[in-house]
């Protein structure tokens, strides 16, 4: 695997995935495939077991990763997808003046929703061994309901103030978390802005100023010349 | 809502910090200290609970300057976002743009040229030295010196100040970085004038220590306060001259080798006991290497191009993947992790503040010392609110 431009670890991706295979039984690893040339490529591992792969992670000896780096979240909206999917079904036909029923292989254009989701990124190094990065990371089922995931802070206390800023900002609930705050929204603050379908709410406080008169006959204007009358 | 009330659920085994048990006479007293509290360094706030002077609760209370940077990014293109990150830690602009234009040269596969290498260093270095500077002057400032270290920090400050406006036209807000080498080349004349500046700071360090180190005050009101051991340093991500100053040897300029950092020779000052007089003492040392460094550096600038040629600028779409990029800024690790879709704009695009991380263990390294040594202990992690909050 390839570091942050430094010593690169010694273990590739698939490796560190066969590792925790065999210290965490059971332990659904999958390896995500990075596109871009920086080749820090990805372990998706499941919440069930997270804890206990990040315990392993941090104490085995050869690994070592000591070291949270980075934490954070990222949104994925649902996905609407559409395929095209040759059916072959009966079809009525007039062939030689008869009626007749025929097989015949149709295009069809089928749409289901992907459903989307929230994820939690991990860049982790070693300060012992000095190797890093290993990436990992960990979905919710979906964006509404089901958006719990196990906290990591008692594992690497660096997750604290991270974990509370993806809990504020994408409403990730982390379970087990000592003390889930926002961060940096306000206590009273509803939504999570950084959702990619977040919208910004329209509360701006109005206070009457002197002007009022004359703000409410401009809003009369602009209304009358949506409407198309000629004089306001 | 007083944050303080907040029942905490108490989970076995991590690395919280320290129950303080009161001997339950008398009140404990609350104080919201900040977010105008002329110490903080900005708009920072810190509930503290008071057992007479001893500091027994401390929770950090952030997001007075927060502007949701990290969601502009979503909406404009990656060059564009480049002078939003000088706005981060706004002391040191130059390796925030460094920072960010190493992730995203991690992204494409992006080649910088030589030239362009040795000025990234060059500037960072200087910026390094500024900012340990300026931190030196609040910490003395914080302390009751009033004004005059700051000054003589400043002083110096403005020297490297100058030359950064005459090489990028700003003083604060540089904008200097581009992905696959720098914006402008320097001129001889300007590489002249930063030979100049590096040889007098030598002298500025010694004066600096000679009034500082050995001081009485400071060593009475710095030495065995406000420790932080290196195992909680290391598992709380701390990073920069605070892991340092507990003797954690970790570099990212050795460890990584970003840049051309390999080809120079310098040492990492590391301290013994993880107080604030080491972590004082670890950022002279480092302005120290920095001179080295500089040295090395305005001797050895090769002649070429500062801008790779094949490097992409207009209809800059990254293919679909992501990158980690981090560097040693000056306050310890600053990462940039970028998602790209494929369109112009990053997908997520977020920053590893280290302003913010390193306040992880503000409450432990003050519990159960005396409420003036907060402000003390708070002015040693050296933070910037631009970057804590974002």
């Amino acid at each position: 695997m390839d570091g942050a431009g430094g010593d690169s670890i010694v273990k590739t991706v698939e490796e560190i995935k066969a590792a925790i295979e065999a210290a965490v039984p059971g332990a659904g690893v999958t390896v995500v495939h990075n596109g871009s040339p920086s080749g820090q490529h990805s372990l998706r591992i499941e919440p069930e077991h997270a804890v206990e792969v990040a315990t392993f992670l941090r104490d085995d000896a050869e690994l070592a990763l000591d070291f949270l780096s980075n934490l954070t979240g990222v949104d994925f909206l649902d996905k609407e997808v559409s395929e095209k999917i040759k059916v072959t079904r009966p079809v009525t036909k007039t062939v030689d003046g008869l009626e007749q029923t025929v097989e015949e292989t149709v295009e069809e254009t089928r749409k289901h929703v992907e459903p989307g989701y929230l994820e939690v990124v991990y860049h982790l190094f070693s300060v012992a061994k000095k190797h890093g990065p290993v990436v990992l990371r960990m979905r919710t089922r979906n964006r509404s309901d089901e958006v719990e995931l196990p906290s990591l802070t008692p594992i690497w206390r660096s997750a604290e103030f991270q974990e509370r800023e993806v809990f504020d900002l994408y409403g990730i609930v982390f379970k087990g978390h000592p003390d889930l705050r926002r961060l940096l929204m306000w206590d009273e603050f509803k939504d999570h802005p950084m959702r990619r379908d977040y919208v910004e709410p329209d509360d701006y406080e109005y206070e009457p100023t002197p002007h009022d008169k004359v703000l409410a006959r401009a809003q009369a204007h602009k209304a009358a010349a949506a409407a198309g009358e000629e004089k306001a | 809502m007083n944050s303080l009330d907040v029942k905490t659920e108490r989970v076995e085994g991590w690395n919280r910090p320290p129950v303080i048990e009161t001997d339950g006479e008398g009140e404990l007293l609350e104080v919201a200290m900040g977010p105008h509290h002329p110490s903080t360094h900005g708009v920072f706030r810190m509930d503290l609970a008071l057992d007479g002077e001893r500091v027994v609760r401390l929770k950090p209370v952030f997001g007075y300057l927060h502007r949701n940077h990290e969601q502009i990014a979503e909406t404009v293109s990656y060059l564009a976002m480049m002078p939003y990150t000088d706005r981060l830690d706004y002391i040191c602009s130059l390796t925030n743009n460094w920072a960010y234009a190493l992730a995203v040269e991690k992204l494409v596969g992006q080649e910088v040229p030589e030239r362009a290498e040795y000025l990234r260093v060059i500037l960072a270095e200087l910026t390094r030295a500024q900012n340990h500077a300026s931190t030196i002057g609040f910490l003395l400032q914080e302390m009751g010196a009033s004004g005059t270290p700051l000054m003589y920090a400043f002083r110096e400050r403005e020297k490297i100040l100058d030359l950064f406006e005459s090489l990028t036209g700003s003083r604060m807000m540089c904008n200097y970085m581009r992905f696959g080498g720098c914006r402008v080349d320097a001129s001889p004349a300007w590489l002249d004038a930063a030979r100049k500046v590096v040889a007098a700071l030598p002298a500025f360090v010694d004066e600096f220590e000679r009034f500082l180190s050995g001081n009485e005050i400071v060593m009475a009101r710095c030495q065995g306060v406000g420790i932080l051991r290196p195992d909680l340093a290391v598992n709380a991500g701390v990073t920069g001259p605070m892991l340092r100053a507990s003797g954690v040897n970790y570099d990212i300029r050795k460890v990584d080798h970003y840049g051309i950092y390999d080809r120079f020779k310098f040492r990492v000052p590391l301290g013994d006991h993880g107080d604030i007089y080491d972590r004082y003492m670890v950022r002279v040392l480092e302005i120290r290497e920095s001179i080295g460094i500089l040295e090395q550096a305005l001797k050895d600038i090769p002649n070429g191009p500062v801008m790779d040629p094949k490097a992409k600028i207009r209809g800059f779409r990254p293919k679909p993947g992501e990158a980690y990029g981090r560097i040693e800024a000056p306050k310890g690790e600053l990462g940039f992790y970028l998602i790209s879709d494929g369109t112009p704009n990053p997908y997520r695009y977020r920053v590893r503040p280290p302003s913010l991380i390193n306040l992880t263990v503000l409450e432990d390294m003050c519990l159960g010392s005396n409420v003036a040594d907060v402000v003390l202990i708070f002015g040693s992690v050296d933070i910037v609110l631009g970057e804590v909050d974002r």
